[in-house]
């Protein structure tokens, strides 16, 4: 089975999300990369370390700003010319969009939300967890192109050493695809690995009581070479960035380790993080939702739990 | 300026969501209501119109009884209502959802249409990207502010980055994310009104949709089998004596995550 997978990149890096997706098509088949835009050339041998047998790259300028409708003109052009049995693409708000895209364009059936890919009786078969996660649904395609949005965090990139052979190619873009233009690009400051990336995440609520309580977290995050996410109200109420809300209406992340602070666990949050490994939740509340789907509650003062917990790892890390 | 938002009507949040074993669909008997991100891209309507003038239409593709949940946007200030009702789209995928909706809303001729943030019933966030490819019309997702200048408009996209300020060219597709606004509450003036505005119900094959290029027939994706979901194993509930750091701790270095 022949995998065309979409390797988004952002800065001078390849995302985790693509790269997961790659080592899953290596395991799979045959899997060979794309990437697109500024400094694809550059990265795209990089690829070749976690699976790529081959990358594609372009430089065209209309790939310049993040946008998707450019990328969905590049993708078919190489749709076309390479026959994938199936495409594969990390989720981000940026794959999303050039994913459902491009099943327009080429017809072909697109599943996503996926946490897994296999191979069955010779046929191509996704995990989507649904409802809430309750369900578990087996998803197929009638015909190739098979096109996957991949979970964030749920595939883990493989390191298995191997160059890739980098060959450019060329496409057309549509008139209507360039038409919408970058005006402005602000980067949120962050430190440390994004939520998407981070392998822990200490998440905190409402129950922080104040947004510079955020610090407990950071700091704990910090001990633990993790990332700081954020629910929904929190980052309303504008205590927390954006880029950090996990849940419904923000990322889906599956990270090793998430620690729970001051977070009640409506749905809503749930659907964001119950794919995480290991949940630990520290809430005051004893009947708090969230002490349902965690592996360890602890019903206590997160104030107080935090710090203590953060001099621990730092006193267990420098041992 | 003429503004077209596709709403879609989903199982209502306070109900038990269940997938037909038969049909390996989502269960949509019982209580319905609009899905509650599409209450933004509603309310994001009613402000451009309010500003600049104009009219609010309603597309939707959905059972017939979904007019019903539609109401509830013509009672907040939409001006009428567009809904592609028909069994021949009953188990269509992304590719036939598209399809339609964007059928119904070149009959329309929308200067600019608003999606919602993904739908609470399982619809991933794909589908204007899809309907923008099949109109040929340039794309701004996931805005979190919009600004409409003349013949243009402009949207503040949230990425897991940052913020992209995009610009294009009207007739444009938007979807607006959930921090854009505050939705409104119908008046009663309003749900009153409701009733008597313009509310359209069509086929497929008056938005020029075969029957085979929707519904289960058109669609390229299938369901193979549902099972139970990985179980999280059991749980351990300690209270905090003075001790859960250290806890917590033991916890997390015994299953090696540290």
């Amino acid at each position: 089975m022949k995998f065309l997978v979409f390797l988004e990149h952002h800065g001078d890096a390849l995302e985790k999300g693509g790269l997961g997706a790659l080592g899953k098509a290596a395991a799979l088949g045959e899997a060979v990369g794309v990437v697109l835009g500024e400094g694809a050339s550059a990265l795209a041998p990089g690829a070749g370390a976690f699976g790529a047998s081959k990358v594609f790259a372009s430089e065209d300028p209309a790939l310049a700003p993040p946008l998707p409708q450019p990328r969905v003109d590049a993708l078919a052009a190489l749709v076309v010319q390479e026959s994938p049995d199936a495409v594969l693409f990390g989720a981000s708000v940026l794959s999303a969009d050039v994913a459902a895209g491009l099943a327009a364009r080429l017809e072909a059936g697109l599943n996503w939300d996926l946490t897994d890919l296999e191979v069955r009786d010779g046929e191509l078969v996704g995990k989507r967890p649904a409802l809430g996660d309750t369900v578990m649904v087996d998803v197929g395609w009638t015909d190739a192109p098979r096109l996957a949005l991949v979970r964030s965090g749920a595939l883990d990139p493989v390191e298995s050493g191997g160059g890739a052979e980098v060959e450019s190619f060329e496409f057309e873009t549509s008139d209507f695809s360039t038409l919408a233009t970058l005006v402005e690009q602000t980067q949120e400051e962050s430190t440390g690995p994004s939520i998407e990336d981070a392998d822990v995440i200490v998440a905190g609520g409402r129950g922080l009581g104040a947004p510079d309580k955020f610090t407990l977290l950071e700091e704990l995050a910090n001990a633990l070479g993790g990332a700081v996410a954020a629910t929904r109200a929190v980052v309303d109420a504008g205590w927390y960035p954006y880029a950090t809300q996990v849940g419904q209406t923000g990322k889906t992340v599956s990270p090793k380790l998430y620690i729970a602070a001051g977070i009640s666990g409506a749905i809503q949050h749930k659907v964001g993080m119950q794919g995480s490994g290991t949940i630990v939740a520290i809430n005051k509340d004893p009947n708090a939702p969230i002490f349902d789907f965690c592996d360890l509650g602890v019903v206590g003062d997160l104030h107080e739990i935090v710090p203590k917990l953060t001099e621990l790892v730092r006193a267990q890390r420098g041992s | 300026m003429k503004i077209a938002v596709c709403v879609k009507q989903v199982p209502d949040a306070t109900v038990h969501k269940k997938i037909d074993p038969a049909t390996k669909r989502l269960d949509r008997f019982g209580e319905a209501a609009l899905n509650p991100t599409d209450l933004n891209a509603v309310e994001e309507a009613l402000r451009i119109k309010e500003a600049a003038g104009g009219e609010v239409v309603l597309v939707s593709l959905g059972p017939e009884k979904a007019v019903e949940s539609l109401r509830k946007a013509l009672a907040m200030g939409a001006d009428r209502a567009v809904l592609v009702a028909d069994e021949g789209a009953a188990g269509s995928d992304l590719l036939g959802t598209s399809r339609a909706l964007a059928g119904a809303l070149e009959r329309v001729e929308a200067d600019l249409v608003l999606f919602g943030q993904a739908s609470s019933d399982g619809d991933g966030a794909v589908l204007w990207a899809a309907v923008a490819d099949r109109l040929r019309r340039p794309l701004i997702s996931q805005a979190a502010s919009l600004e409409v200048g003349d013949g243009t408009i402009t949207g503040k996209r949230q990425t897991e980055h940052g913020y992209d300020v995009i610009s294009a060219p009207l007739p444009a597709v938007v979807a607006v994310s959930d921090a854009i606004n505050e939705p409104r509450y119908p008046s009663l003036k309003g749900i009153m009104g409701a009733k008597t505005k313009p509310q359209e119900t069509i086929s497929l094959g008056d938005v020029g949709v075969d029957a085979g290029a929707a519904g289960e027939a058109g669609a390229k994706t299938t369901v193979l089998e549902l099972g139970p979901p990985p179980s999280r194993g059991d749980s351990v509930k300690i209270e905090d004596d003075g001790s859960a750091a250290q806890k917590i701790l033991d916890y997390v270095v015994e299953r090696r995550l540290l």
